[in-house]
């Protein structure tokens, strides 16, 4: 699956690589495990939002990330996003139903 | 060392904003000169725990990443109040992070055993009140 296909599911919030592929979901909001744990090309979904989020996701390489439960970023971190080209979607649906969502 | 090419970086205190962005200058580095993801992935997570770590505990420090045919290695020095008891803070889940660093999603006592698991040789020299030096090492193949 690529990255594109997520924008049917969720609200985009930056488009980064939308070609990128996503080899599976990973879930995790705390980001000492996620940093050790998130697998390269993963869609990684989390309710944590904030601009350490972003670093995490840009270090372990996962395709996208997706803030679950309504997590927003602010708008500097939007930018951030923008700048480290890191794709971001949103949704209302808590961490299992939007990873099941792309597991499906 | 024949080869080398050496990157410096100072990591400021209690600036988590910006912690990272050493860890992902260095990436885009490797990414360039064609280092393996695989081993970019490495050197990036092992260098970015190292860096929370300076900007949590130590008030910042100074990173330098050697970078030679057979390997990279980065050296991260800070002048903080150095560590009591490596063995403990080699222990995953053992953390002494201040209450604000865990609601930011860290502090959960994974740095040092992911810095561990991410290099192929990582070293602690720790003096009380003088300061911590981590020489990490990641072979290139």
């Amino acid at each position: 699956m690529k990255v594109s296909e997520l924008s049917s599911m969720f609200k985009l919030i930056n488009a980064g690589d939308m070609e990128r592929e996503v080899k599976g979901v990973f879930c995790c909001d705390l980001l000492s495990v996620a940093m050790g744990k998130a697998p390269a090309d993963s869609a990684w979904v989390t309710v944590m939002a904030n601009v350490n989020t972003l670093a995490v996701a840009s270090l372990t390489d996962v395709s996208c990330v997706v803030l679950a439960e309504g997590a927003v970023l602010d708008e500097a971190t939007v930018n951030k996003a923008r700048e480290q080209e890191i794709t971001v979607f949103s949704t209302e649906e808590p961490i299992f139903e939007a990873a099941l969502r792309i597991h499906g | 060392m024949d080869n080398a090419i050496v990157f410096e970086y100072n990591v400021d205190s209690d600036d988590f904003t910006r912690a990272g962005e050493a860890s992902s200058d260095i990436k885009k580095k490797l990414k360039e000169m064609g280092v393996s993801p695989e081993i970019v992935r490495k050197v990036a997570i092992a260098m970015y725990e190292g860096e929370i770590n300076m900007v949590i505990h130590a008030n910042g420090g100074k990173i330098t990443v050697e970078i030679t045919p057979k390997e990279i290695e980065m050296k991260l020095a800070d002048v903080g109040p150095g560590i009591p008891d490596v063995d403990k803070a080699m222990q995953a889940g053992w953390s002494t992070a201040p209450e604000e660093v865990r609601n930011l999603g860290f502090g959960a006592g994974m740095g040092l055993p992911n810095m561990k698991k991410n290099t192929d040789d990582m070293k602690i020299d720790t003096e009380i009140g003088k300061g911590t030096t981590i020489t990490m090492m990641v072979k290139m193949g």
